[in-house]
């Protein structure tokens, strides 16, 4: 049989065929498309040609510069101080004159700490905005990998016994994996809503009414918490079921002779469960690595990036500039990056978990 | 349906089709899909115009608003466009820069009388032609006004600045309302270029440089501009008015409920407001900031894609559309501006004594179009975002700073857009 097969090749490829040139079309074709488009200033419409910049959409996406000023002194040569800090010159003085600043031109305050003499550094890109998605997408993944992961190896613990009813509680603790995550993010904006939502009601009768009610997305500190919180809740069951697949391979003699050992329940987790989990582990870790990378519909249905660019994600800001502002180069060469970042990760992913002699 | 009624259809159709097969079919898109009071409308104008010569036969096909313009570029880069295109004002130079309108070809004179938000010319020339406008107004109630102790304004003597935060002030102290004002910050996308940037033009900025349209800088950014910004900070920084995360809902119903004194809204909404139970609803014009006062105008247009095998038919349709009688029947069915004075008089609520005549009135004396330039499209976004970032409290010289610098960098990467 297996000989047949490969000997007709013919017959191979062209049952491989359809898929193939669907996966050509619309996978590797766009992907190469991509590349080639980060080099150039294709626009989404456009009468003018599309022109070769070289690494000018690159430069821009990075472009970073460090300047350092001296707080403002008065005629006595004292330090002006207001609202008990030194003041210092605004950046605009820099940053909109090409002539004597060229290096400034057209770049932001990301961020600037205070330095010894009453002077500060002020680090400015070219592209704040995206800058700040990277970080908060990074800060998105650091946050959820582990804690889904370990939720959803705790609810897979909870739920893989043999008693009565116990499907009843997968099925619900899978539901929220079966809804889009669209649906989910619009529900969620009621339960997160400023003014009256339930999470605020329900926080307001818990306390007997000292909690005063929260933004919750409206405000720059508990915006993206509250989204990581709505991730978790929405993609724990899947990983849940990817863990309880896992459990359940492990063979239940090993559990019989800890038991005979007189093993305690975390001498059990530690030397029987845990091993037992490896290749499952490593698989949701890279899995949940690149679905939280790809942070999109709940940012798009509920922030749009704000308040103050405090959700903004590198998939958003990749969509928002090549559909919505139709600069397809600029889009293209955020997902390069994010093609590149992801596979480095998960490159580091597969070294640190690769397994040793 | 039965196969026997299908059938008989199947018949209809196929004769129908072998009788009109000598007249040219003329295409034409449509933003309105999903509303059957404005289907019939098109559909009635569609039909008398084919039953009215028998050179050209008109086809419509419509999508929902919301995919209309993906739609447009989709079939553009295939090469599919339709005859008769259906464009929202502000899009408009775009798509003619693009190449996919063509100038259009109607007698100037016979649209002389029409609002000018309703004309869309670029670089001088006329491409498209609307059938309606829309105005935006200050919506309060007359009882609110006579409590507070409040001068109403007009046309001729709007608001100052100085009169403006008075009253928002005095609705604030009164303790009645949630909030003093409304601006529809729950109403993301184009509202926020087309309902704001008018306060930044009245104070004396504008999006864009409109002598060269190839800078922001100095205007978007300028002490005007900052001026503006501060202002714009305050009404939510101070408590005014509710800011981004405002619930679509309270948008909907907060002012009909009592709880905003005043509400910054379209004349679309004015019929709704009414029916919800506010009696003494009163449209007051925009207050003056310094540089007169200043709505939003143009909606949506008709134009004549450039692939157009029959340009003489597209006009010919749209020549026939923009008659007053057409302009009031859809004034009338979906309470829009009508573009002339002579539609206006025939329809129920723009004509002298009409409920919303105030709006004719506005849209006459104080719209000022969007900025008419292909990069439109990329103003309108960044200047939505930076109004967004300044209400939550973001520094506003540099968020316009940055806002100048993305909207320069985008018309120089689009070789000035023709300019």
């Amino acid at each position: 049989m297996a000989n047949s097969l490969t000997r007709q090749n013919r017959a191979g490829w062209l049952m491989a065929g359809p898929a193939f040139a669907l996966i050509v079309v619309f996978l590797i074709l766009p992907f190469f498309m991509a590349v080639a488009f980060s080099f150039t200033n294709q626009r989404l419409v456009s009468p003018n040609p599309t022109e070769f910049v070289g690494t000018r959409n690159y430069e821009r996406l990075f472009g970073i510069a460090t300047l350092t000023l001296e707080a403002e002194r008065d005629e006595t040569g004292a330090v002006v101080m207001r609202d008990g800090a030194p003041v210092y010159p605004r950046l605009r003085g820099f940053t909109r004159d090409q002539e004597r600043y060229p290096q400034y031109f057209r770049k932001r305050e990301w961020f600037s700490f205070e330095r010894a003499g009453n002077r500060r550094t002020y680090v400015l890109a070219s592209d704040v905005v995206f800058l700040k998605a990277v970080r908060n997408t990074v800060l998105f993944v650091l946050v959820v990998a582990p804690v889904q992961a370990g939720l959803a190896l705790g609810l897979a613990m909870l739920i893989n016994r043999r008693i009565a009813g116990i499907n009843v509680f997968r099925a619900i603790y899978f539901m929220p994996v079966v809804i889009s995550m669209v649906v989910v993010a619009m529900l969620w904006r009621f339960i997160y809503d400023g003014n009256d939502g339930i999470l605020n009601n329900l926080l307001g009768a818990m306390s007997f009414g000292a909690m005063p009610p929260v933004d919750w997305l409206g405000n720059p500190w508990t915006a993206l918490p509250a989204i990581m919180a709505m991730s978790i809740w929405q993609g724990v069951g899947f990983h849940m079921i990817i863990w309880l697949s896992g459990l359940q391979t492990i063979p239940a003699s090993l559990y019989e002779a800890a038991e005979i050992e007189g093993a305690s329940r975390w001498q059990t987790f530690r030397y029987v469960t845990w091993p037992g989990l490896r290749n499952t582990a490593i698989l949701i870790m890279i899995i949940i690595t690149m679905q939280a990378f790809t942070l999109y519909p709940q940012i798009a249905v509920m922030t749009q990036g704000g308040p103050l660019d405090s959700t903004q994600s590198v998939v958003f800001q990749m969509v928002e500039r090549g559909y919505g502002k139709q600069d397809i180069a600029g889009g293209s060469t955020i997902s390069v990056f994010l093609f590149l970042f992801v596979l480095s990760i998960s490159l580091l992913q597969g070294w640190l978990t690769r397994q040793r002699p | 349906m039965t196969r026997k009624t299908f059938g008989a259809v199947l018949a209809a159709t196929t004769i129908l089709a072998g009788a009109v097969s000598a007249q040219t079919e003329v295409s034409l898109w449509y933003h309105g899909a999903g509303n059957d009071v404005e289907a019939a409308l098109i559909n009635q104008i569609i039909d008398d115009f084919n039953a009215s010569q028998s050179d050209y036969t008109v086809v419509i096909e419509s999508f929902p608003q919301e995919s209309y313009n993906d739609s447009v570029e989709a079939a553009a880069l295939a090469g599919n466009l339709p005859c008769i295109l259906d464009v929202d004002g502000p899009v408009m130079p775009r798509w003619a820069w693009a190449g996919y309108l063509q100038p259009l070809p109607i007698d100037a004179a016979s649209i002389e009388t029409f609002l000018p938000g309703t004309k869309g010319i670029w670089n001088g020339t006329l491409y498209s032609v609307g059938l309606w406008d829309a105005a935006v107004a200050l919506y309060a109630r007359q009882s609110t006004l006579d409590e507070l102790g409040l001068r109403t304004p007009t046309l001729d003597s709007p608001w100052s600045q100085a009169e403006f935060m008075a009253a928002l002030d005095a609705a604030k102290a009164s303790g009645n309302f949630d909030y003093a004002l409304d601006l529809g910050m729950a109403w993301k996308g184009e509202w926020f270029p087309y309902a704001f940037s008018p306060f930044l033009q009245s104070f004396g900025g504008d999006m864009i440089d409109r002598s060269t349209y190839t800078s922001a800088e100095g205007v978007l950014n300028g002490d005007a501009a900052i001026a503006f910004g501060e202002w714009w900070q305050s009404l939510f920084a101070e408590g005014y008015a509710p800011g981004n995360s405002q619930d679509g809902a309270d948008r909907d119903s907060g002012f009909i409920d009592g709880r905003y004194a005043f509400q910054w809204n379209g004349n679309w909404a004015a019929v709704a407001t009414m029916n919800g139970g506010v009696d003494d609803l009163v449209f007051l014009p925009a207050p003056d900031f310094g540089n007169g006062p200043v709505i939003g105008g143009a909606s949506w247009q008709f134009g004549v894609s450039a692939t157009c095998d029959a340009p003489e038919g597209a006009a010919a349709w749209i020549a026939h559309a923009i008659q007053d009688k057409y302009l009031a029947a859809f004034s009338d069915g979906i309470g829009l501006i009508p573009s002339t004075p002579s539609a206006a008089a025939l329809t129920e609520n723009y004509a002298e004594g009409g409920k919303l005549e105030v709006f004719f009135g506005l849209s006459e004396a104080q719209a000022l179009v969007r900025p008419v330039t292909p990069g439109y499209p990329v103003i309108a976004k960044v200047f939505e975002k930076a109004l967004a970032d300044i209400a939550d409290g973001a520094d506003v010289a540099d968020t316009l700073d940055a806002a100048v610098d993305e909207i320069d960098a985008d018309i120089e990467a689009n070789n000035g857009y023709g300019n």
